[in-house]
C-alpha cells in the first residue's frame, strides 16, 4: 500500500524554470526511496517540496492519505537531514535535539526520556552537553540523525546528508542509516547524486533527470535493465558501452561488428549499449579495439580503447590483467547482455 | 631586514601607538589631581598631586548652571540614560528592520533597504529644524523621550544587520522552520543569540554615538535638569573663566577623565562578547 504518494507533482519557478514535471510516484510504508540524479535534476526540489520548503506548483503528494500539499512544515511530520546538517550552531546538542520537540509542547520530563533514548540509540550521549561546533563530521552527522529520529515522524527525508563526509566515513555511515532505518520502519527518502549510495541505500530507486523521473524500480532492476538510455548511461562505473547503429532484420549492423538480435524489433536506428563486464576477450571476436589505457584496480582491472570507428570502449576483466597498452584484443559479448536504445526517444527497446 | 629588526621595528611602532593614545589621557588625569596655581604656573603635570579627592568631589557635587541646579553627577546621569536610550533601542529597531528585509518577501524590500541606506547622508545636524519642530509639537521637549527618539533609527546598524543575517545558512531556518519555530521563534531563538556579538559590538558603537551627542541636546533642552556630559563640557570651561578667580584648569581635567568613564565601562563590559565574536564563529 502506498504511503507516501505524489501525484502529478509539478514545479515551475517564477521565472519560467520547469524544475519538476508531473511526477508521479508511490513509496510504501517503511521503504527507503533513493532519488538519484545529476545535479540540478529536480531531486532535491522534489524532496523539499515533500518536506514543505518549497512550493507546490501543480499535483499532489498525500503522506499518510493526507494530502499535505498546504500544510505547514512543522505539521508534516517530516523530519529533514540536511547536506550540511544545519545544526543550531548555538545550541549544545541536547537542545538541538529537543528544540523540535519543546515548540510542539510537550512536558520537559517527556523531552528529556525521548532525547536519551535516541542520544543512546546513536552513541552521542557524551555529547549531549558539546555545541556543534566541537563535534567531527561524523558526530555532527549522528546528531543531525538524532534530531530527526527524536521527533518520531512518518517519514524522513535525507538531503545528501554524507556528501560532506570523507570516503571512508561516508562509507560507515551509509550502513549505519540503512540499519536503522530497517530498524525503525520509517518510510525514508534518500536524495544523492552518486549512484554506489543509492545502489547500496535503496530498496528502490528513483533515477531522475531534468524534472522527469526516467525510471522507478530495484537497484538490480535499474542496472540489469535500464528503461531509458539516460539511465544506462548514469547508472554503472565504468559507464556503459554505446555503439550507434541500426536493426536490420533482427541483427545489429554497425559499422565495426554485427550481433543477431533475440528479440523481435523493427528495423531502425539504434544505440546498443554494453556494459564493461559483459564483455570478454575471445580470439575471434567480433569487437576490436587497440589499447589505450589500463587501470588496475586491485580486485578489477579496467582496459579502454578505441575501436575502428573511433567509439572509446571500456572492458573490465578481474584480477591483474596481462594486457598491455597499445595491444589489439579482440572481445566478445558474454550471454547476450545487451541493451538497445531507440536512438530518437532514447528508450529501451529489447 | 632580519626578523629581530622586523620585530623590533614592529614593536616600536605599536609602542609608539600605545604612547599616542595613552601620555594625554594620562597628562589629563595627572593634571587633575594638582592645585589650580600649580598647574597655570608650572604647566601640565606629568606626576600625580595630592588634590584628587577635593578636585573630584567639587566637580561632581558642585551646583552649577544658570540656576545653579545641576551637578556633573546629575549630567553623568542624563548622558547615561540618553546614551543608553539610543543605543538600546537603536539596537533593537536595526535588528527587527533588518530581520524584515532580509528574511520577509515584500513588495519593494530592497528601494526600501537603499532608502533607509541614504539616511546615512543626511546626519541629524542636517535635519535639526525639522526635527526640533516634530519634538516640539509632540511636546516632548525637556523630556528624555525627547533626546532618544529622534535619534534611534539607525541606518549604519541595520546595515551590518542586515549582511550578517544574510551570512546565516538558509538551511537553519529551512531545519527551524521543520522544528515549528515560527518567525518569531526564529528571530528571538536563532537571529538574536547569533548575532550576540554583532549585539555588542554595535551597541558599543552606538552608547558612545548617543553619549557623545552635542547639538541635539543643547537644542532640545531648555531645562538645566535634562544637561549632558558634553553639553557640561562647554558649560565648566565658560564657568571656569568668570569673575575675577583663576580659572579651575584642574578641574576641568577632572571632568574630562569623568567623562571617559561611562564608555569605557560600556566597552570593558561588553568585551567579552566583542572579542568571542573575533576569535570564533559559532556559524
Amino acid at each position: 500500500m502506498s504511503y507516501l504518494e505524489l501525484d502529478n507533482v509539478t514545479k515551475i519557478y517564477p521565472n519560467g524554470t520547469k524544475a519538476v514535471n508531473e511526477t508521479s510516484l508511490s513509496i510504501s510504508e517503511g521503504e527507503l526511496m533513493v532519488f538519484v540524479g545529476p545535479s540540478g535534476c529536480g531531486k532535491s526540489t522534489l524532496l523539499r517540496m515533500i518536506a514543505g520548503l518549497e512550493d507546490i506548483t501543480g499535483g499532489e503528494i498525500k503522506l499518510d492519505n493526507r494530502v499535505i500539499n498546504k500544510v505547514d512544515p512543522s505539521e508534516r511530520d517530516v523530519a529533514m537531514v540536511f547536506q550540511n546538517y544545519a545544526l543550531y550552531p548555538h545550541m549544545n546538542v541536547y537542545k538541538n535535539l529537543a528544540y523540535g520537540l519543546k515548540n510542539k509542547g510537550e512536558s520537559k520530563e517527556e523531552i528529556e526520556k525521548k532525547v536519551n533514548e535516541v542520544a543512546e540509540l546513536l552513541e552521542i550521549k557524551e555529547f549531549l552537553l558539546r555545541k556543534p561546533g566541537q563535534l567531527s563530521g561524523g558526530q555532527r552527522q549522528r546528531v543531525a540523525m538524532g534530531r530527526a529520529i527524536v521527533r518520531n515522524p512518518k517519514a524522513f527525508l535525507f538531503d545528501e546528508p554524507l556528501s560532506n563526509l570523507d570516503a571512508k566515513l561516508r562509507g560507515q555511515v551509509r550502513i549505519e542509516i540503512k540499519k536503522l532505518q530497517k530498524q525503525m520502519g520509517v518510510t525514508s527518502v534518500f536524495v544523492t547524486h552518486d549512484q554506489v549510495e543509492a545502489m547500496t541505500l535503496g530498496d528502490r530507486l528513483a533515477v531522475i533527470n531534468e524534472g522527469v523521473i526516467e525510471q522507478v524500480g530495484s537497484p538490480i532492476e535499474v542496472y540489469e535493465k535500464p528503461a531509458t538510455y539516460f539511465v544506462a548511461e548514469f547508472i554503472g562505473t565504468p559507464q556503459m558501452n554505446f555503439i550507434n547503429g541500426k536493426i536490420h532484420a533482427n541483427k545489429f549492423i554497425s559499422d565495426e561488428f554485427e550481433c543477431s538480435i533475440n528479440k523481435d524489433v523493427k528495423d531502425q536506428e539504434v544505440i546498443f549499449g554494453i556494459r564493461p563486464e559483459n564483455l570478454k576477450v575471445s580470439a575471434n571476436g567480433s569487437i576490436k579495439i587497440k589499447v589505450d589505457l589500463i587501470e588496475k584496480l586491485g580486485a578489477d582491472s579496467i582496459i579502454y580503447g578505441y575501436d575502428k570507428s573511433n567509439n572509446y570502449l571500456c572492458y573490465r576483466e578481474n584480477g591483474n590483467t596481462k594486457i598491455k597498452a597499445n595491444e589489439e584484443i579482440s572481445l566478445e559479448i558474454e550471454d547476450e547482455n545487451y541493451h538497445l536504445f531507440d536512438q530518437e526517444t532514447k528508450k529501451r527497446l529489447n | 631586514m632580519s626578523s629581530r629588526t622586523l620585530q623590533f621595528t614592529a614593536h616600536f611602532i605599536l609602542w609608539l601607538g600605545v604612547l599616542v593614545m595613552v601620555v594625554p589621557i594620562w597628562i589629563a588625569f595627572a593634571s587633575s589631581t594638582h592645585e589650580n596655581v600649580d598647574i597655570i604656573t608650572e604647566g601640565m603635570k606629568w606626576g600625580l598631586g595630592d588634590k584628587f579627592f577635593d578636585n573630584y568631589n567639587e566637580v561632581l557635587n558642585r551646583k552649577g548652571g544658570f540656576s545653579q541646579e545641576i551637578t556633573a553627577t546629575s549630567m553623568f546621569i542624563n548622558s547615561f540614560i540618553m546614551a543608553f536610550g539610543i543605543a538600546t533601542v537603536k539596537v533593537i529597531i536595526s535588528a527587527m528592520s533588518a530581520y524584515a528585509i532580509v528574511y520577509f518577501r515584500f513588495r519593494l524590500a530592497t528601494p526600501i533597504f537603499w532608502l533607509i541606506f541614504i539616511t546615512l547622508l543626511v546626519p541629524l545636524e542636517v535635519r535639526i529644524l525639522p526635527s526640533y519642530q516634530i519634538v516640539s509639537d509632540l511636546n516632548l521637549t525637556n523630556s528624555y523621550t525627547g533626546l532618544v527618539l529622534p535619534l534611534v533609527a539607525s541606518a549604519t546598524a541595520t546595515f551590518f544587520f542586515r549582511q550578517f543575517y544574510k551570512s546565516v545558512p538558509d538551511e537553519l531556518l529551512e531545519a527551524a522552520k521543520l522544528d515549528g519555530a515560527n518567525s518569531w521563534k526564529f528571530f528571538i531563538d536563532f537571529l538574536l543569540p547569533l548575532s550576540k556579538t554583532m549585539i555588542a559590538a554595535m551597541f558599543i558603537f552606538m552608547f558612545v554615538y548617543g553619549y557623545s551627542q552635542y547639538l541635539w541636546p543643547l537644542i532640545m533642552t531648555t531645562d538645566e535638569k535634562y544637561w549632558t556630559v558634553v553639553m557640561g563640557m562647554k558649560i565648566i570651561f565658560q564657568e571656569s573663566y568668570e569673575g575675577g578667580n583663576l580659572p579651575r584648569v584642574a578641574e576641568r581635567f577632572s571632568y574630562i577623565i569623568l567623562s571617559m568613564i561611562p564608555p569605557v565601562l560600556v566597552v570593558i563590559f561588553l568585551q567579552r562578547w566583542f572579542i568571542k565574536g573575533l576569535i570564533q564563529t559559532e556559524k
